[in-house]
């Protein structure tokens, strides 16, 4: 092998370009992510997504929190924002609602992850939900805190180690098709990144449809999670995904719980027509009041 | 598709001509003429008649209210909204405010034009919550982690509530930086002639890009150091981050970038202070006494300068219009001509540190305090004013 002394520089093939290429800022790649992580894999759906929706870059912006997840707004072409820890929902909320008067169909992704949106985030996610603002939230569950060393979570299944449980976690999980299902998501879904073109075309779905719509990615995280809870590659947690997932369409959220060795449900949960907080607020204005903005 | 040029912002919105309202009103009303078309906040007194207000005069007039779950999901909407190309504003008091200042530190990192009211209330913690204090003077100033400078105005009357909300609008554009609005609950609840006249209000607008796509960098300041700003779906394609960036806005964590976007950020506010500060002197030429003083304790110290006047003593009054940035050449200078200065303020000594820093030791700081729940009565500033004179 030929000695090289210094870090060769990538090299461009000109006019040869990836089909997703433009809503990606390539120059920021390749991303921090670890080997087997499932970050990837659910950016790459979301921008496929982008595609075949047809949506123009400009047209979307991406919201995220802080983590692992966090860092996806960072590698994505449209304008988007890497908020505080716990708060892409109430931000992306003022930004929804600002787009409404300043570019009426703009949308807006919201992308993060378990610690961020469920922990820290967690009121601002029932809030968000309850008030139905018009946002898809598609957030990574990889079962603990990946960014900061491999801590315990809501998402952590009881019994699971973490570097905040080195003797299992003693708390019960969220169940979080169940909890987006009763703080009235009118979309809730649920994929693993093994199940990549049901993923994309959820992501379709939500991004579609008007409301607070939520999709759960169950996404590998093998450096952390999956080393301390016998599934030590990305791969063993996609043999997991292929063997306990069980596809299951309109099933009862409350059924939705993981357990690790046990079959889990995915699948869309909830998909029903509901007004939005703008639409709702809209006609409230256009019916009483004269509004030169309308 | 893009309407920038936001529609229903006529002066017809504006609620012109002469009236009688109380602080916490003519605050919102300043907001709106301002051209504050989003409202998030959270139910708190002494500022609900803010959050109200608000909420009844939006919706007649093309904005947006919000009332969001909690202070850290109202400021975080206020930032997303002005992100989303609107002017933003969200009220508060002391216990809110201390939620809020995790983001207010992403508006300072972000560089997002938005107003945070604090009509300020007896503390720590539930403290006094209907009465008065003026205790959140240094968590304005460095109640955010980090090192940064900040803006902060100090109204004294429902009158100056609705003038200085433009005027913290119209900073907030120009420096591109969340800025203070700190009343107190006497001032947020007074009931005074406040007069509006839309033909003499100006509008600071927001500092668009001037290049295109391709030459945008929507982190490189101008020659007065503040970048322009493209918000969301104009076609920039702008990474907004929290975390340390370079010019293009992408995360870069070296010291030298830290250096760099530090530098700027608080060189923005310190180069230009003298375009932000605002001070009103009165009588401090040849005063022999003079009081530093800021907000509602200011009109006390009024009635304490007239009776030490009936008795013969020298008295000025420097009215701190801008609290942050700290107006220290222009204390410096009067400390150099008075045998003492004194500070009237509802806390146990807070600004008193600054002006004791701007003195300098060429005369004496006595700081007149207040733990809060009332005013100062102007006889404790008349004798701390007869001692100093003697």
């Amino acid at each position: 092998m030929r000695h090289v002394a210094t870090k060769p520089e990538p090299q461009i093939v000109k006019d040869v370009h990836h089909p997703l290429e433009h809503y990606f800022r390539s120059e920021r790649l390749p991303h921090i992510w670890c080997s087997g992580c499932g970050l990837g894999t659910a950016m790459s759906c979301l921008a496929a997504a982008f595609g075949h929706l047809k949506l123009d870059v400009d047209d979307v912006s991406v919201v995220s929190g802080i983590g692992c997840s966090g860092r996806l707004a960072g590698y994505m072409r449209p304008d988007s924002y890497h908020t505080t820890h716990g708060r892409a929902l109430p931000f992306a909320t003022g930004l929804r609602v600002a787009l409404e008067k300043t570019k009426p169909g703009h949308k807006v992704v919201v992308f993060s992850g378990d610690g961020d949106l469920f922990s820290i985030g967690g009121n601002h996610f029932i809030q968000a939900a309850r008030r139905n603002i018009d946002l898809s939230v598609f957030y990574v569950n990889n079962f603990n805190y990946g960014m900061t060393g491999g801590q315990v979570g809501p998402t952590t299944p009881m019994g699971a180690k973490g570097t905040t449980a080195p003797y299992g976690m003693f708390e019960h999980p969220f169940n979080l098709p169940y909890l987006a299902a009763s703080s009235g998501a009118p979309y809730v879904a649920r994929w693993t990144t093994l199940h990549v073109h049901r993923l994309q075309k959820a992501m379709e779905e939500a991004i579609q449809k008007k409301g607070f719509t939520f999709v759960e990615i169950i996404a590998p995280c093998p450096t952390n999670y999956g080393r301390r809870n016998g599934l030590p590659t990305g791969l063993d947690e996609m043999r997991y995904y292929r063997e306990e997932a069980v596809i299951e369409n309109f099933a009862d959220p409350k059924d939705a719980e993981i357990i690790p060795g046990k079959p889990f449900i995915v699948g869309t949960f909830v998909d029903e027509d509901k007004p939005d907080y703008l639409e709702i607020y809209q006609k409230f204005v256009a019916d009483h009041f004269e509004v030169a903005a309308k | 598709m893009i309407n920038r040029k936001v529609k229903g912002m006529s002066k017809k919105d504006i609620l012109a001509g002469e009236h009688f309202l109380n602080g916490d009103v003519a605050c919102a009303e300043g907001a709106i003429a301002a051209g504050c078309r989003l409202f998030a906040g959270y139910p708190i007194t002494p500022q609900s008649e803010i959050t109200e207000t608000m909420a009844y005069r939006l919706p007649k007039i093309g904005g947006y209210f919000l009332q969001m779950e909690d202070e850290l999901a109202s400021i975080a909407a206020v930032l997303g909204g002005a992100w989303g190309g609107m002017k933003a504003m969200t009220a508060t008091s002391g216990p809110g405010f201390s939620l809020m200042m995790e983001n207010l530190g992403l508006g300072i990192m972000t560089e997002t034009p938005c107003v945070i009211v604090d009509v300020q209330r007896g503390g720590p913690s539930t403290g006094l919550p209907t009465a008065t204090s003026q205790g959140d003077m240094m968590q304005a100033r460095w109640g955010t982690h980090g090192d940064h400078e900040i803006i902060a105005y100090a109204p004294a009357s429902p009158q100056e509530m609705f003038d200085q909300t433009v005027k913290a609008f119209n900073q907030s554009e120009r420096f591109r930086q969340p800025v203070l609005v700190m009343a107190d609950e006497v001032v947020g609840h007074m009931m005074e002639r406040v007069i509006i006249d839309p033909d003499k209000i100006e509008i600071y607008p927001r500092r668009k890009p001037s290049v295109p796509y391709e030459k945008f960098l929507p982190y490189k300041g101008g020659p007065d150091m503040v970048p322009e700003m493209a918000c969301a779906g104009e076609g920039y394609r702008v990474h907004v981050t929290g975390l340390t960036h370079d010019e293009r806005g992408y995360p870069d964590l070296s010291v030298e970038s830290q250096d760099k976007l530090m530098h700027r950020l608080i060189g923005k506010i310190r180069d230009n202070a003298d375009q932000i500060i605002e001070v009103e002197e009165e009588n401090i030429h040849g005063a022999d006494v003079v009081l530093v003083t800021y907000g509602i304790a200011a009109r006390t110290a009024l009635r304490a300068m007239e009776l030490a006047e009936e008795k013969g003593i020298k008295v000025g009054m420097l009215r701190l219009i801008t609290v942050w940035p700290f107006p220290l050449k222009e204390v410096r200078k009067i400390a150099g001509d008075v045998k003492g200065l004194i500070v009237p303020e509802l806390n146990l000594g807070q600004i008193v540190r600054e002006v004791e820093r701007a003195a300098a030791g060429q005369c004496p700081v006595r700081l007149v305090g207040h733990a809060g729940g009332g005013l100062h009565r102007p006889e404790n500033i008349l004798s701390a004013i007869e001692e100093v004179a003697r």
